[in-house]
């Protein structure tokens, strides 16, 4: 069988090689960056190093940039603010206890908005329009003066749809409302800057960037205020306990620096390849849908439904035939709904439970997009000769 | 290559599907059982070949919109019923076909409960175009959920075994999880058994 294709690197991504070289070279670097002496000193150093890269990456800071263990957990931090009760901390929200969020956040977004709304904050769930974007003047009116944060992903895991962030910031603060931004998936990708977009909390994950798992990072803008989620430890400036992942910290500054240098010249060959990709969909396929923005999408991320089939079927079949995609739908997580952001589109029924996920990254070739181009239809057809909900053009 | 999710029968059920409905025409068959829907993210159709004289079934063929486990459980069900007659291929039940299937994932399960309601409700149709109704009283209770194509006897099955909440009897069979509409026919059904089995 020949190589594998992954066409999943909104999922994770595999270690870009100068990320691996990094890696190697800290695994002797033992040294707990809190001590005093040489060993101590050394890890410092290496942990600072990776802080600039990672703020470099995206308009911050280095001590805006808090390392965390993850994207969810950074997201989690941020949300946590709006219950924060001031016992490690000296921000003071005062009576804007409320949230505002959408309906495609990340998972960890929606359930700790969930969590909140059950401890009596009030929380607004925005929708989106049919491309995957909010309507920036239904955001306007959300934000009452009891409104405290507003969230709002940059791109969708899902779809790739970007939202307009600067404008969404701008909103945010003239109601008088702290903006954070999920960017775990933009950036990398696509030009990311907190200090142009002004907001004030932005989430990064390592592994979405060719770095590893276990690893992300909050950007907390200089003068905004943070309450610690994990207690006990004066790491991280008091913002995060705990001993560095002075490993993980290094790596994900090593993929930041490669993102910096490779995104520009990716953006613009991956493009090119996911328009190849859906031009090609598009002809060979009939009944399909794209769903997302036509413009405001990220390069590398294309989100088809197919009318009549099942998107763990397809799933499944494209991976016995060697290529590697994901499907947000009903089957794959055992629920009987469609994933939550392509049903927030209003995709109709019979199209959302049949959608997959293809996205490319550094290794993706053209090779690549042919070869799935070449086995995409049959298996579409075939699916669809099983089908009971697709009707036969005779 | 790791080990896949499914069982290799299933691998195999879903990767070379058997008696699929191709170019046959739906109305060559003697019955049609649907079950189901879209909205669910999964739906059924079997048709039957039946002969008149010993009620055997000599020919099954499908048709499943749905995922890996729900296209396998099918296709193994058409195999399975060939050459049963009409009253034992309506005593094959879900684990019937779990077992032939080698197993499925905890939360895949709902799939081949799907499977022998559509079996279940092409009998039924043979048996009304016959006017064979006695038949089908024997074959006993009638559906609650269609989504999920769950009956009153698999809620008394689930009250037998424990469940007494609504959320219990959910959590076992997955009841009202599809479109939602049969919830409160589900409850009164429910209220009806743990009554008549334990004066609750």
């Amino acid at each position: 069988m020949p190589e594998p294709i992954y066409l999943d690197h909104n999922a994770t991504t595999p270690l870009h090689p100068e990320v691996k070289r990094a890696i190697t070279e800290m695994l002797d670097i033992f040294g707990n960056p809190s001590s005093l002496h040489a060993f101590g000193r050394e890890a410092k150093a290496r942990l600072e190093n990776a802080r600039a890269q990672v703020a470099d990456l995206v308009g911050a800071k280095p001590h805006e940039v808090v390392f965390t263990g993850s994207g969810s957990e950074a997201n989690n931090t941020v949300l946590s603010l709006l219950r924060c009760n001031k016992t490690a901390c000296r921000c003071d929200l005062g009576t804007r206890k409320g949230l505002v969020t959408t309906a495609i956040e990340h998972p960890c977004v929606l359930e700790t908005a969930k969590y909140l709304r059950a401890l009596g904050h009030p929380v607004t769930i925005l929708g989106v329009d049919h491309q995957g974007r909010i309507d920036l003047e239904e955001l306007r009116q959300a934000i009452t003066p009891e409104v405290g944060l507003v969230s709002i992903m940059t791109a969708n895991n899902e779809t790739g749809t970007i939202q307009d962030i600067p404008e969404a910031a701008r909103i945010a603060h003239e109601a008088g409302a702290l903006f954070h931004t999920d960017a775990v998936q933009a950036a990398g990708k696509i030009p990311v800057d907190a200090k142009d977009w002004d907001v004030d909390f932005l989430t990064l994950s390592a592994h979405k960037i060719y770095g590893p798992k276990g690893v992300g990072a909050l950007i907390v803008r200089q003068g905004s205020p943070i309450c610690p989620l994990i207690l006990g430890g004066h790491q991280e400036s008091g913002r995060r306990a705990g001993t560095e992942n002075t490993i993980g910290i290094v790596a994900m500054g090593e993929a930041a620096r490669q993102r910096q240098q490779e995104m520009a010249d990716e953006a613009l060959r991956l493009g090119r390849l996911r328009h190849k990709l859906q031009d090609g969909i598009l002809e060979s396929i009939p009944d399909v849908v794209v769903n997302g923005h036509p413009q405001h999408t990220l390069p590398g991320t294309l989100n088809v439904s197919f009318l009549g089939v099942e998107g763990e079927a397809i799933l499944l079949y494209l991976d016995a035939a060697g290529i590697a995609v994901s499907t947000g739908s009903a089957c794959a997580s055992g629920s009987l709904d469609p994933s939550h952001v392509i049903m927030a589109l209003g995709v109709p029924v019979e199209y959302a439970h049949g959608s997959i996920r293809i996205s490319l990254g550094r290794s993706t070739t053209e090779e690549h997009i042919d070869i799935l181009l070449q086995e995409l239809p049959p298996i579409i057809a075939k699916l669809r000769t099983i089908s009971s909900a697709y009707r036969r053009k005779s | 290559m790791t080990k896949w999710v499914y069982s290799e029968t299933v691998r195999d059920h879903f990767l070379n599907p058997r008696n699929v409905l191709r170019d046959e025409k739906p109305e060559d068959f003697d019955a049609v059982g649907r079950t189901g829907n879209i909205k669910c993210g999964d739906e059924m159709v079997m048709y039957l070949k039946v002969d008149p004289t010993t009620l055997t079934i000599t020919d099954c063929r499908w048709q499943t919109y749905g995922c890996a486990s729900a296209i396998a459980s099918t296709s193994i069900l058409s195999e399975m019923v060939r050459g049963m007659t009409l009253e034992e291929a309506a005593r094959i039940t879900s684990k019937d076909i779990l077992a032939a299937l080698g197993g499925l994932p905890d939360n895949k399960v709902h799939c081949s409960v799907l499977g022998d309601k559509a079996l279940r409700a092409a009998i039924e149709d043979y048996y009304r175009r016959h006017g064979m109704e006695d038949c089908i009283t024997s074959m006993g209770p009638r559906i609650v959920c269609h989504c999920l194509s769950i009956s009153e006897e698999d809620i008394e099955h689930a009250v037998l075994e424990g469940a007494r909440s609504f959320e219990e009897l959910q959590e076992r069979t997955k009841i009202g999880t599809g479109c939602g509409e049969c919830q409160e026919e589900a409850q009164r059904v429910l209220a009806t058994y743990v009554h008549k089995h334990f004066g609750l």
